[in-house]
């Protein structure tokens, strides 16, 4: 059904998490404790890649108060040789050889022992007396390195064009022929960039609580982006059955990505098995630097070939990006999205994984798509300056719309994106002057956006209030968009409405908190369950009073006879019907599992303006308006917040976020004073435009609006630093040391 | 060495507790005090999520030592609502959505509430700086 005339759907209403989150009574992971609770550490590789060929834990056994110590051991191995077993986008051949190492260590970080004992500083000086035996050998952190003929292999198992290699693996999307394509082109533009890996950035550590019983039940508290992920992956890798492990959700306190996959439950699950006692595990900002994330570094070709018109007949992109120790980056991300805002006949879109001595890559808010799309947006900046073509207006041209067929496969159903090109163009921010040394610049972008596997539970109380419950951690506000769409639905007041995070044994499967899928998806299945909660109350109302259910509608929180015709009745509410359910039938309640279709993608465009300091070499924004095709916003709100937010990370992508390497190829910068993230004091007021072009597929046509927001930004911000400076950049971050190089260089070679 | 103890108040309350020399006012309040409205975000004072005020000024609580509390009066984000009644700034941060996930929020309100105590009518860069 379609909700329209809609009384709380769009309302910006107090989230259902408001109160214990603005009184810090909100439990997180780190927040929670046991009687009896003791401390895991973790002892990590200090070299980027070495053969381990021994460990000692004899002495770190012996310390007084060390209660378990575990190796690779004890973790269960998915060996090489079978073959792939997957959990969803994971490898359990990679993922149980990142939790922990077993042959070789693979980056300086990457964990090779746990210890648990009384307390963390005891934990810490036991993790001192390990001896590991460690064979170093030569490394490769950057792509090129590890491209190089003679590079350092990382997984000897791998070969690539029938040779060792690096690269573990190659996928394209491919539409027409570029090579006519290109022939029938009056004007190419090719140019290559690299961007550095960016960590998520979450303010929460990774941390996790772990107890198990005797009987081998075993109950987890962890800040995870799905509490079902983290059962299936701490089962697999510790060969306790999924049925004994009970996942409970904690608030978590961000992720965007980076909590898809698991760190420390497996090792806490195994150290709580040895010791008998429940492990609490948290990690540093350090550690979470070294060890957790990032997303890849890349490096990116793009050409694209035109008509003088402005038509785009061909576009070739390669994208090869860093997966860190194990094979797995965002190259589908880069290769579906940076070409899909564009209907153009002819495209190759190819990606390389390149594995090197980093830490795993974890998702990052639209994996791989802000990549590509820093190449494809800048290119057509430069494309739109040949033509002397509006920027917009070159996007607008070429556009893709409903019936344009995608390089990566599917035919775009009604879809916003000229929409967010139109808003952009007449919004007051495109058409404001700009001062000396500021410049304007725009960029595009796209992400799939996922449906998949929700399940939800909406139950009446005896009281005749109602409360829903959703498999999803809520990252970004989804409860107070469920609340609301719930509210709509049975006409009650929203606060009438408790929505609450299901532990992995009170609710049905529920995929990740990711892809921009939970408020898409759990609508679908809340919308469901609450239509069958509807017939129930219906029937009930038909049965008291002797009528046809047919006979009966519900309106405004209550049963009420259809017409005139079908009875004189008083209203019956929600609670009068509560109240009469245990005569009447006993509970009211339904709950909906779905695999949900029908995610369509997203697309915004973004308007950025900069000011750039050239003593200092800083570039500032001053001014950004991000649009979006949000398809319908439930919680305006929270929709923005998304947007701004995502912006907020692009921009640090964008000017500063970057680690710096040592000689001895470890991190040097693992904390935010030294990795800097854009603050308060970095951003201007971020500006959203909400386009809704409701998802014909979705019954409140609802889109995911959480991964788009970033991946227009750092062309957004380059083309706008072009715009200023008259130079453009091909490598992020647009940094000030980098920023100076570029204005002291002699004007030929500027940013050459 | 022998644990430090500590004579203070958090939130109006008479606290004693002991302590390692070494132990952050973080680890007291999310520890042995129960108090786990601070979080440990960086545990180098760059982010702000652990912000309490120390006699009125604002501190990251990672960076001060628990022995340092010794005589000072404490307020962290659990002494902010009165009872039932939620102090104006929680108020308007739920009604203007100013969080997302939450978890620097205890940070950010104990900072607004010390900046507004010491300029009632900041501009927009004072309160970003």
């Amino acid at each position: 059904m379609n909700v329209v005339n809609n009384k709380w759907i769009g309302q910006r209403t107090i989230r259902p998490d408001g109160v214990d989150k603005v009184t810090g009574r909100a439990a997180f992971a780190a927040d929670t404790t046991m009687p009896g609770m003791i401390w895991g550490k973790v002892l990590r590789s200090p070299h980027p890649h070495a053969r381990i060929k021994s460990i000692n834990t004899a002495k770190a056994e012996r310390l007084p108060g060390v209660k378990a110590v575990v190796t690779s051991r004890d973790v269960v191995d998915f060996t090489i040789e079978k073959g792939a077993v997957m959990l969803g986008i994971q490898d359990m051949r990679w993922m149980c050889r990142n939790v922990m190492a077993r042959d070789k260590a693979l980056f300086p970080g990457h964990p090779v022992a746990a210890v648990a004992a009384t307390t963390e500083a005891i934990a810490a000086e036991a993790c001192k007396l390990i001896e590991v035996d460690y064979e170093v050998l030569p490394w490769a952190i950057e792509i090129d390195d590890a491209l190089k003929p003679d590079a350092p292999i990382l997984h000897e198992f791998n070969k690539f064009d029938g040779k060792p290699s690096n690269i573990m693996g190659r996928i394209e999307s491919k539409k027409g022929d570029i090579a006519q394509g290109f022939k029938d082109a009056e004007i190419v533009i090719e140019r290559s960039f690299t961007t550095r890996p960016v960590h998520q950035g979450y303010i929460e550590p990774h941390a996790c609580l772990i107890s198990v019983a005797a009987d081998g039940k075993t109950t987890i508290w962890s800040s995870s982006q799905g509490q079902f992920m983290v059962r299936a992956m701490t089962s697999m890798l510790t060969g306790i059955p999924q049925s004994d492990i009970r996942a409970i959700p904690a608030e978590i306190g961000g992720g965007f990505g980076g909590k898809t996959i698991v760190y420390l439950e497996p090792l806490a699950t195994l150290l709580a098995k040895k010791s008998g006692r429940p492990v609490k595990m948290v990690m540093t900002r350090e550690e979470v630097m070294r060890a957790t994330g990032p997303t890849s570094g890349s490096k990116s070709t793009v050409k694209i070939g035109a008509r003088k018109d402005g038509t785009i007949v061909a576009a070739h992109g390669s994208f090869y990006l860093q997966a860190g120790a194990f094979p797995g980056s965002p190259i589908r991300g880069a290769v579906g999205c940076s070409f899909a805002p564009y209907d153009i006949p002819h495209v190759l879109s190819e990606g390389f994984d390149v594995c090197s001595n980093r830490s795993k890559v974890a998702a990052y808010r639209a994996p791989g798509a802000p990549i590509g799309a820093y190449a494809v947006e800048c290119v057509l900046d430069e494309l739109a300056e040949a033509l002397k073509i509006d920027p917009l207006a070159l996007r607008l041209k070429n556009a893709a719309k409903e019936g344009t067929k995608a390089a990566h496969g599917p035919v775009f159903p009604r879809i916003g994106y000229i929409e967010t090109l139109q808003a952009a163009q007449n919004h007051p921010h495109y058409a404001a002057p700009l001062g000396k040394l500021q410049g304007r610049g725009v960029a595009s972008g796209f992400w799939f956006n996922a449906g998949g596997e929700s399940s939800a539970q909406v139950n009446i109380t005896e009281d005749g209030n109602v409360v829903v419950t959703t498999g999803h951690p809520d990252i970004g506000g989804s409860r107070a968009g469920i609340a609301n769409i719930c509210a709509e639905l049975l006409g009650i007041d929203y606060k009438r409405i408790s929505v609450i995070i299901g532990d992995t044994q009170t609710v049905g499967f529920s995929n990740l908190t990711g892809g921009s899928r939970v408020l898409f998806a759990s609508s679908m299945v809340v919308t469901q369950a609450a239509d069958k909660v509807i017939t129930t109350l219906r029937e009930r109302a038909a049965k008291i009073w002797e009528i046809d259910p047919e006979a009966v509608k519900w309106e405004n929180g209550a049963a009420h006879p259809v017409s005139p015709n079908a009875g004189q009745f008083e209203p019956l509410t929600l609670a009068d019907l509560a109240e009469k359910a245990p005569s009447q039938g006993g509970p009211i309640g339904a709950s909906v599992q779905l695999n949900t279709q029908g995610a369509e993608g997203g697309f915004g465009t973004h308007i950025c303006d900069v000011e750039v300091d050239v003593d200092l070499g800083i570039v500032r924004v001053i001014r950004y308006t991000a649009v979006q095709d949000v398809g319908r916003a439930v919680h305006p709100s929270y929709v923005e917040g998304q947007l701004q937010g995502g912006v907020a990370q692009g921009i640090g992508w964008a000017l500063n976020e970057e680690y710096i390497y040592n000689k001895d190829g470890k991190v040097d910068n693992p904390g935010f004073l030294d990795y800097r993230m854009p603050v308060c004091s970095d951003l201007p007021m971020l500006d959203c435009a909400l386009v809704e072009v409701p998802n014909p597929k979705h019954p409140q046509g609802v889109k995911g609006v959480g991964e788009v927001p970033l991946v227009p930004v750092m062309a957004a911000v380059a083309n706008a630093v072009h715009n200023a400076l008259g130079k453009r950049f091909y490598s992020l971050p647009m940094s000030p040391p980098k920023v100076s190089e570029v204005l002291d260089a002699p004007a030929q070679q500027a940013a050459e | 060495m022998p644990k430090l103890h500590v004579t203070t108040s958090v939130n109006g309350e008479p606290v004693e507790f002991l302590c390692e020399p070494y132990e952050t006012m973080l680890d007291a309040l999310r520890g042995q005090l129960g108090l786990t409205g601070s979080k440990e975000g960086c545990a180098s004072g760059d982010c702000g999520a652990c912000s309490i005020t120390l006699d009125g000024r604002l501190v990251c609580s990672c960076l001060m030592l628990a022995a340092e509390a010794e005589g000072h009066e404490i307020r962290t984000i659990e002494g902010m609502a009165r009872g039932e009644k939620l102090h104006p700034l929680q108020q308007k941060f739920l009604e203007h959505a100013a969080l997302q996930c939450g978890i620097c929020t205890s940070g950010m309100l104990v900072a607004s509430e010390a900046l507004l105590a010491r300029n009632s009518n900041p501009t927009e860069e004072e309160v970003r700086f």
